[in-house]
């Protein structure tokens, strides 16, 4: 049921250190930064990003969470209504440049419906995107700018990772479909 | 409002890792909302938490998202409503769809179209999700019937008012509900139906939710607008929490004594027959909803009514505008409700971008 561990806690935990590194050195410093998880595992993952930040460079970042749910353009292929998170972006995203955090990117249609719905909030002054896993079949002209671990993948898999947070472990696996298919209509 | 940033759904499922926050949330599977006596505690809760979800847009800058976009909500009222109406209109606007309105006063109707012909009509017309009013008990049932789409009742006759007693019950969640976990949050709560009752879907959708969240319920009323309740009561209410009661009266100071919740309802005058009420003063000096008869209520106790109000008759304006008083609060409520009511009935045909 686990299936083949693609990254252990350890990993992770590099990955993440490695990001925020990225981030701050990309903005040179991390004035007007913002971390947005979107629901539900980026939210941890932002929120580790902001801690890793406030490590080396001494500045606490804004954490906020997006759910995607109501502007998602595959809501009648999945089994059920997903279940409603809720978004809390507690501060002015108008001149921000916004990180977007998910853990796997896959086919980039709920990072699309992520930007959708952030600039129904405001007007960032940029947004980029950070993944843990980036798992391929791109069916948006969509990429990360900052990834923990690129993972060839076969459609017929799903990359599950979970978190402590959520999960009550770190670690990242890949399934074959057959048994996760019904994770995947839940997600 | 803001929500918190912990995710609160429950297990994936498939998920080992038993590491969970609070209780599961049912998916919903309900094509029709025409009562509320269909729907399981599950189902309650998501409504609820979805409508959570929906205070949160309605807080955005831009309260609108695309979940419904291009659906076509057809909404047909055969009575009269301003609130309802516009409730449901601005829901349905706030999710993206297209919204047709029809008054059944201005529409063919009054030529004589039947009610079937008319659901079929607006079906061809391209209707997704039907609101319907009709001052028939069961009309709802039939056009779910004949309609390919959904169906949700905005009041039927006597008989039900299912979005109304779901937005009584988010209003007395935000008060009562706690840490918003899935319990029966009104269990030993003393909640009065106060007035006429008999003519009020109202009272018969909210004594289904409220006894399934827990309530001590009373129903209070002169005893010609209680005909038939006692029998109810007798027999229990199907889907009542543990502990839950329903005492029928028409003794208003027993009835209001330690009360946590009053409902007052409006007397229906357009549904009146004769000789139920010698007259409107006598109800108003004997069971109109007064500061001094709230008095003997609990000190907290909050004052709810459906609207609109007959002011001076059931409820004396002071106690509509008081501080007790949740009534615009219920308004408001109303529209994040219907949002997600029209949400979990549509949002899964809505997909359409």
């Amino acid at each position: 049921m686990t299936g083949r561990s693609i990254m252990t806690a350890d990993e992770i935990r590099r990955a993440v250190v490695r990001i925020s590194h990225e981030l701050v050195e990309k903005q040179a410093g991390p004035n007007g930064l913002v971390l947005v998880g979107i629901q539900r595992r980026g939210v941890p993952l932002a929120r580790r990003l902001a801690d890793a930040i406030e490590e080396h460079e001494g500045v606490r970042l804004p954490v906020g969470a997006l759910d995607i749910t109501f502007y998602r353009d595959d809501l009648s292929l999945v089994a059920a209504q997903p279940v409603v998170k809720g978004t809390d972006l507690p501060f002015d995203l108008n001149g921000a440049t916004v990180v977007l955090v998910d853990d796997v990117l896959y086919t980039g249609r709920t990072i699309r419906a992520a930007m959708d719905a952030l600039v129904d909030f405001g007007r960032p002054q940029a947004i980029r995107l950070a993944v843990l896993v980036d798992r391929g079949h791109r069916e948006l002209p969509i990429r990360a700018d900052h990834v923990g671990k690129n993972v060839p993948t076969s459609r017929e898999e799903v990359v599950r990772v979970h978190l402590a947070e959520t999960d009550g472990v770190d670690d990242v696996a890949i399934d074959r479909r057959v048994e996760a298919a019904v994770v995947e209509a839940a997600r | 409002m803001s929500l918190g940033l912990e995710p609160t759904a429950g297990p994936l499922p498939g998920d080992q890792s038993g590491f969970e926050r609070p209780p599961a949330t049912s998916t919903w599977r309900h094509r029709h909302l025409l009562d509320v006596d269909v729907l399981s505690w599950a189902d309650i809760d998501l409504a609820l938490r979805t409508t959570d979800a929906m205070r949160e847009v309605l807080a955005r800058p831009i309260a609108k998202v695309p979940a419904l976009r291009g659906m076509n909500v057809t909404i047909l009222f055969y009575e009269a409503s301003t609130r309802t109406r516009v409730s449901f209109e601005v829901a349905a606007k706030n999710l993206s769809a297209d919204v047709v309105n029809i008054a059944a006063a201005s529409s063919s109707v009054s030529k004589g179209e039947s009610l079937v012909d008319t659901v079929r009509t607006v079906e061809a017309l391209g209707a997704k999700v039907l609101v319907m009013r009709h001052g028939t008990s069961g009309a709802p049932y039939l056009a779910a019937e004949r309609f390919g789409g959904h169906v949700i009742n905005g009041g039927d006759g006597w008989h039900a008012h299912p979005t109304q007693a779901l937005l009584d019950l988010y209003t007395l969640r935000e008060r009562f509900g706690g840490d918003g976990s899935a319990g029966r949050f009104l269990r030993g709560r003393k909640v009065v139906i106060l007035g006429d009752v008999l003519h009020s879907r109202v009272a018969r959708s909210n004594i289904w939710t409220l006894a399934a969240a827990g309530a001590d319920l009373w129903l209070c009323g002169p005893a010609t607008l209680l005909r038939g309740f006692e029998a109810w009561a007798r027999r229990g209410v199907h889907g009542a929490a543990e502990g839950s009661r329903l005492t029928v009266t028409s003794d208003v100071g027993a009835a209001l004594r330690d009360a946590d919740v009053v409902m007052a309802l409006r007397i229906q005058r357009e549904r009146m027959a004769g000789g139920l009420l010698p007259s409107l003063r006598e109800y108003a000096s004997r069971y109109g909803l007064t500061a001094a008869r709230l008095a003997t209520a609990r000190p907290d106790v909050i004052v709810m009514h459906p609207g609109p109000m007959n002011e001076g008759v059931e409820i004396a304006p002071d106690v509509a505008a008081g501080p007790h008083s949740v009534i615009t609060d219920q308004v408001t409520n109303g529209v994040a409700v219907r949002m997600a009511l029209l949400y979990l009935l549509a949002g899964v045909d809505g997909a359409g971008r």
